[in-house]
């Protein structure tokens, strides 16, 4: 592993700086999916309130489509409900290796417990990357106050879209929804260093849309699963040979 | 007509369990492990997977885009960011969206 190559001196620096580089590319792009967000919500007649617990609560964007699409069409609240769960299983993996890399003595498991939620695949992939670079003690205030600003920014967003969707054409809805995958397919290709990470994410997206055909709602877990273990095998491989 | 509030309630408790389960077992893992490496490649083949489907075979309003018009605007998205300014994120994700826009308006 990496040798700390950044120290910002204190806990409460650390936060200050994971907050001061939140704000900029990631927030921005953020704040434009979670308008169009809030947009859509409003014309499926959710009220405010109801949107802005959604983006605090949920915190996960492609869940919080699911839900809008599925009651949209009216669809069992249990479907519903399972729909979202499995959409977010990746934050079982994406959970586990962060809080692996940010675990101290210093913080209680309630301080752990309550950063998970805060936890959505922007912040996650500035902490992971950060992590290894930050002494143990940074890393977990670094992450709360990168994904705080993210976190408070995107309902903020979500109000917004709220107001502001009588005034947006459907091209305008379509380009801030578009925002996100390109972001996420941007800061993945190129923030991902490990050999074995980026076999994973060209594993993942091919075997992603192949598990959508086969089974929708399984696709997630069964794509990182079975994508996942075949790009570490390959790393294993690849490195023994 | 069921209440959207009970709705949002329930999908946050589907989507936090993962949640805490993630923190339950990062309790017992080693970052430097071989089973660290293997979660770390799951993650990114999830994250991977998710990203691509929603390219590939999106739900909702972009779905209302043929998969050509998409693929078109995540290529000029991939050339602006990678080959034409250094990782400029912001550069490469406006041009996505403005290249989505711009084909959508033409078809």
């Amino acid at each position: 592993m990496d040798e700390p190559t950044i120290n910002y001196q204190t806990p409460r620096a650390a936060l200050a700086a994971g907050a001061r580089e939140a704000v900029g590319a990631p927030l921005a792009v953020l704040a434009a999916g979670y308008v169009g967000y809030g947009a859509l919500a409003s014309g499926f007649d959710f009220p405010l309130h109801v949107i802005v617990a959604s983006s605090l609560l949920i915190w996960a964007l492609p869940g919080q489509l699911i839900m809008l699409e599925m009651h949209a069409v009216s669809a069992q609240l249990v479907l519903i409900i399972l729909a979202v769960s499995l959409s977010a299983s990746r934050f079982l993996p994406m959970t586990t290796v962060l809080m692996a890399l940010m675990r101290n003595p210093r913080y209680s498991s309630w301080q752990m417990y309550a950063s998970a939620q805060l936890i959505a695949m922007t912040c996650w992939v500035a902490a992971v990357n950060r992590c290894p670079q930050v002494p143990a003690e940074q890393r977990l205030p670094y992450f709360v106050g990168f994904a705080l600003v993210c976190w408070l920014g995107s309902t903020a967003a979500s109000v917004v879209g709220y107001f502001a969707a009588g005034a947006m054409s459907e091209l305008v809805k379509l380009a801030l929804v578009f925002m996100n995958p390109i972001y996420f397919l941007l800061i993945l290709a190129g923030e991902t260093r490990a050999a074995s990470g980026r076999l994973a994410l060209v594993a993942g997206a091919v075997a992603g849309p192949v598990a959508y055909a086969l089974a929708p709602q399984w696709s997630v877990l069964a794509a990182g699963f079975v994508g996942g273990t075949a790009a570490y095998a390959l790393h294993r491989w690849s490195r023994r040979a | 007509m069921r209440d959207p509030l009970l709705l949002v309630l329930a999908c946050a408790a589907g989507t936090y369990v993962w949640r805490a389960l993630g923190v339950a077992v990062a309790g017992r893992l080693d970052p430097n492990g071989e089973v660290f490496t293997w979660m770390a490649c799951v993650a990114l083949a999830m994250v991977a997977g998710l990203v691509s489907r929603m390219l590939i075979e999106p739900v909702g309003v972009l779905a209302t885009t043929s998969l050509g018009v998409r693929l078109a605007a995540t290529a000029c998205g991939l050339v602006v960011y990678f080959v034409m300014t250094r990782r400029n994120l912001l550069a490469g994700v406006l041009t996505g969206c403005v290249v989505i826009a711009f084909l959508q308006s033409l078809s």
